[in-house]
């Protein structure tokens, strides 16, 4: 089973995929839910880059990118609270979370 | 490469497709929870024990629920014109777009890329060091953020009093 050259490619690829799909998600949904799952996934596939390279990069014992990672989802924790706080908000003001209804600013 | 790997890679994106795929928000939610989980047993998997249950914690534990209550707090009935936008086909195009760019970046650098394989030995004892040692300013800081926006997701989804027009 070697598809690969180097484990690291497998991880990079994985991580590239899934950002691929966070974007579409993002891109694609109508719902607003449905765009902060997508950027939810974006994250998280920047993280598995994060820890992948820490683990097959020189000098693991400095802990840079396993530190970088864990701050990384701590501040996505604070972003899916003030996303989803914000999608109640919007839901309560308008009746509605589907973006293409959102057009009051539309020129 | 074992194939716990692709076991596990199959899984994750199995769980990402899933969750923005399905046309039901709720089921998107449990896809999603899949693909968490799925990523954590990779981080496990790549000896990087406390940030694997750290995404079990925060992702599964808290953004998870959040996304079930936000959805159920905005309980809407599927959309007559569907669940996919307009653009959907420019969206797609440009997440494919995207895909391509970073699949041949890893490719053509394959040669550049780094393979130490000695299995790294992170502790949480050395993990709490660092936290408290070198990174102890942007732990401080992570603090302050996480303070402020949990304060602000509450002001913000808070109930309002109507206001005369």
């Amino acid at each position: 089973m070697t598809l690969f050259p180097s484990p690291l490619v497998g991880y990079l690829l994985v991580a590239a995929l899934l950002f691929a799909i966070g974007l579409a998600g993002a891109l694609v949904r109508r719902n607003a839910i449905m765009v902060l799952i997508g950027i939810e996934l974006m994250l998280n596939a920047a993280n598995l880059n994060l820890i992948a390279f820490w683990r097959f990069g020189p000098r693991p014992e400095a802990l840079t990118g396993m530190m970088f990672a864990i701050f990384s989802i701590a501040v996505a924790a604070a972003e899916a609270a003030v996303g989803l706080g914000l999608v109640i908000s919007i839901h309560r003001h308008t009746g509605t979370t589907d973006l293409e209804k959102m057009n009051r600013m539309k020129g | 490469m074992n194939p716990v790997f692709y076991l596990l890679a199959a899984l994750t994106l199995g769980g990402g497709l899933a969750a923005i795929l399905l046309k039901h928000l709720i089921h998107a939610a449990l896809a999603l929870t899949v693909a968490f989980a799925g990523l954590a047993l990779l981080f496990l998997q790549l000896d990087a024990q406390f940030a694997g249950f750290a995404q079990i914690l925060v992702y599964i534990g808290a953004v998870a629920i959040l996304v079930v209550f936000a959805i159920l707090l905005t309980h809407s009935d599927l959309p007559k014109e569907g669940v996919f936008s307009r653009t959907w086909l420019a969206g797609l195009a440009i997440a494919a777009a995207v895909f391509a760019v970073l699949g041949w970046a890893v490719l053509a650098s394959i040669d550049d890329i780094p393979q130490q394989n000695t299995t790294p030995l992170a502790t949480v004892h050395d993990i709490g060091n660092a936290l408290v040692g070198r990174y102890v300013l942007p732990l401080e800081i992570v603090a302050l953020l996480l303070t402020a926006a949990t304060i602000g997701a509450v002001i913000v989804a808070m109930h309002e009093k109507e206001r005369p027009r």
